[in-house]
């Protein structure tokens, strides 16, 4: 039986896995993390429909009976083509595969890039995720105080469409998330004045401006403007300046919470992995595809297959089917040799 | 705050500042304004650190006021920074330390441009030679005297007869740090601690004994923007943005405000005046003024140098609330006295916020 190997245990990992396994193959997934489901299991609630975000991690990990089998703390580090084989090396183990997926999905933007926004410096600066987690935990955001903020501010595009930190492309799912998370915390605190300060709404899927009109009725403050410096107060809250460009004021508030939308960046080591395989990342940084439109999750390396997040911003639902789609590739591929 | 976060910023922005011979080029406005800043700076790096440091008579300003102003067009002020780097090779010298945030910048600017279009350094060249017929070497170590004060301050510390201390309280002196505009604000990389957060005078600070404050319009203009000052009918501009970063500052209650730049040392040390004059409105404790030094100066202070023959009876807010919360030893009486102790009788016409 031919051996796919997957590099990376995320939602698109463990689905790719997940119909390769029915095609017939031996599949192997190869994930860096404790537990499987990448950052979608950090996750509490995902948009549009606020569903808990480990049912669907649930889901694909229910189909992890042995084959596809899954190695958990297992960091792929050398990928080495040998025939029309590959090898894969991880702790000094070495493991072979037909086939080779990498699905190593991103990482997160480092927030503290952005200098002007203090995070890592100003207590009651956090990012999306760490809302999220907040969430999992209370149920509603807390200040490092412990108490339940009343003003909140949502910072769109940290770290996406801006090229003073080398990201000058969008992420397209901070928008929705920071629409979403706002009505969490207004469902948490009703009390609590909210403010989303964008570029631009981008509510590409279904379900997302439903979302943003829900959010409108809310009370949800929509500002038109992009965060300019945090500063803190004494009282630990923290004074943000803006430009309200549709009013074209400039604009200054007080808040008790101030949440950075982080974009998606290329998964760390992840160009350093390909590189042995003479593929080169993208501009972006993300593994490059032949073709967007027709070949979307083909490399130029024979053999090598890529999808999800690891190619570059996407949704859960553009990584399933990617990881679908890649599942077929991969099939036609073998079944050539 | 975490100041750990400000740490590792500072960690990634840390650059190369030479150990020794030094080519000093002045500020067109600085040792005017307030001489104690340049008189120190030679005192402290000549005569208590005894490194060797080159002034040159036959250097020039930098004209970055003009050029900011569009009076100056850009061929000339490279032509007149290469013909500093000229004479700074022709003395023997290689590490190049202007005392102005200003030139600082333009310096800075101007290696940035010839590095991405030589074609502009050999067009300076060419202009430098057919007005001058001399021949120019980028500095091997281009810093901000700032930046040299920042590399010595433990040495300085080692040596100093006060620190940034209440006398009284046993308290750290609470310290607003001003950054210039064109150290980092153009070039993060180029100033250390970055632009956002800045450690140069941050770090010297406390060394010294003295506590930062981080008061919410911290990265707000000091009021000297040129385009606020430069032209009349911006003044009030000019005057409104240091009002706005004194009201911010004054709830920390600030014993000091340090800068590196001479127009923000300038301009926040008169507009309190013009701001008191104005409005009756001062912003230190008791009716007094915040006092305003450069690094330098404050520097000088911790070595115990005389104020007054510094000349720090220059800035027209007074520095004696600062020198008695230290303790310094001072003569009141020797303010307003000449080199050889003549009596200048008291300035006239101005009202001074309480001393």
């Amino acid at each position: 039986m031919k051996e796919v190997a997957i590099i990376g245990g995320g939602v698109t990992g463990l689905e790719a896995a997940n119909k390769l396994a029915q095609l017939g193959y031996t599949v192997t997934i190869f994930e860096r993390e404790k537990t499987p489901g990448g950052h979608v299991a950090q996750w509490d609630r995902l948009f549009p429909n606020r569903r808990n975000s480990m049912e669907v991690v649930n889901e694909f990990k229910s189909h992890l009976n042995g084959n596809p089998a899954i190695f958990l703390s297992t960091a792929i580090d050398k990928i080495s083509r040998k025939g029309a084989r590959f090898t894969l090396e991880a702790k000094g183990k070495s493991f072979d595969a037909d086939a080779v997926l990498i699905a190593t999905g991103f990482e997160l933007f480092p927030a503290e890039k952005k200098e002007e926004y203090g995070y890592g410096i100003y207590d009651n600066v956090i990012t999306s995720a760490e809302l999220e987690a907040m969430f999992k935990e209370h149920g509603y955001p807390v200040t490092k105080s412990g108490k339940q903020p009343q003003r909140i501010a949502f910072i769109h595009c940290v770290g996406s469409r801006d090229e003073k930190v080398s990201r000058p492309y969008c992420s397209k799912v901070c928008c929705v998330t920071a629409v979403k998370q706002s009505i969490e915390v207004k469902e948490a605190i009703p009390s609590a004045e909210i403010y989303c300060l964008y570029m631009d709404l981008r509510m590409f899927g279904p379900g997302y401006e439903d979302l943003y009109k829900e959010a409108q009725q809310k009370g949800v403050n929509f500002l038109r403007g992009r965060l300019s410096e945090t500063s803190e107060l004494e009282d630990g809250r923290v004074l943000i300046k803006t430009e309200d460009t549709l009013s074209a004021k400039p604009l200054k508030m007080s808040v008790d919470l101030v949440v950075l939308m982080v974009g998606m960046s290329p998964a760390e080591g992840t160009s350093e992995l390909i590189a042995g395989l003479d593929l080169k990342p993208n501009k972006d940084g993300f593994v490059e595809i032949i073709d967007q439109h027709i070949n979307p999750v083909k490399t130029k390396a024979e053999g090598i297959f890529t999808a999800g997040a690891c190619t570059g911003p996407n949704n859960i639902t553009d990584s399933v089917n990617a990881a679908r789609s890649a599942a077929i590739e991969i099939h036609q591929y073998l079944s050539s040799k | 705050m975490k100041k750990e976060g400000k740490k590792k910023i500072w960690s990634e922005y840390q650059k190369e500042i030479a150990d020794d011979k030094f080519y000093f080029v002045r500020s067109c406005i600085r040792q005017t304004f307030f001489p104690g800043s340049d008189t120190a700076y030679l005192k402290i790096l000549r005569d208590v650190l005894g490194k060797d440091v080159y002034e040159d008579p036959n250097h020039t300003t930098c004209t970055g006021i003009a050029y900011h102003t569009e009076v100056v067009p850009f061929s000339t002020i490279q032509t007149v920074v290469a013909r500093n780097f000229a004479l700074m090779r022709e003395n023997g010298y290689e590490n190049y330390t202007p005392s102005c945030v200003t030139s600082f910048g333009i310096y800075s600017e101007i290696l940035d441009t010839w590095h991405h279009f030589p074609e502009e350094k050999q067009r300076t060249r060419d202009y430098l030679r057919k007005a001058t017929g001399r021949e120019f070497e980028e500095p091997a170590n281009l810093v901000h005297t700032s930046d040299v004060i920042y590399k010595f301050r433990n040495e300085i510390a080692a040596k100093a007869k006060y620190r940034l201390v209440n006398k009284e309280t046993g308290e750290p002196l609470k310290v607003v740090d001003h950054i210039g505009c064109h150290y980092s604000k153009m070039f993060p990389s180029k100033g250390v601690g970055g632009a956002e957060y800045p450690q140069v005078l941050a770090g010297l600070v406390e060394t010294f004994g003295g506590e930062v404050i981080d008061y919410p319009e911290r990265r707000h203009c000091c009021g000297f923007g040129f385009r606020q000052y430069f032209v009349q009918a911006n003044r009030g501009y000019s005057i409104s943005a240091s009002k706005k970063k004194f009201a911010s500052m004054e709830p920390y209650k600030p014993d000091l405000i340090i800068t590196n730049c001479p127009g923000c040392n300038y301009f926040m040390d008169r507009w309190q005046y013009a701001l008191e004059e104005m409005e009756g409105k001062t912003y230190g404790a008791n009716g007094e003024g915040i006092p305003v030094l450069s690094y330098e100066e404050v520097a000088g202070i911790v070595l115990g140098f005389d104020p007054w023959k510094m000349g720090l009876q220059m800035h027209q807010t007074d520095i004696e609330p600062l020198l008695k919360k230290i303790g310094v030893e001072y003569n009141p009486d020797d303010k307003y006295k000449g080199p050889n102790g003549e009596d200048l009788g008291l300035p006239k016409g101005l009202k001074f916020i309480k001393d």
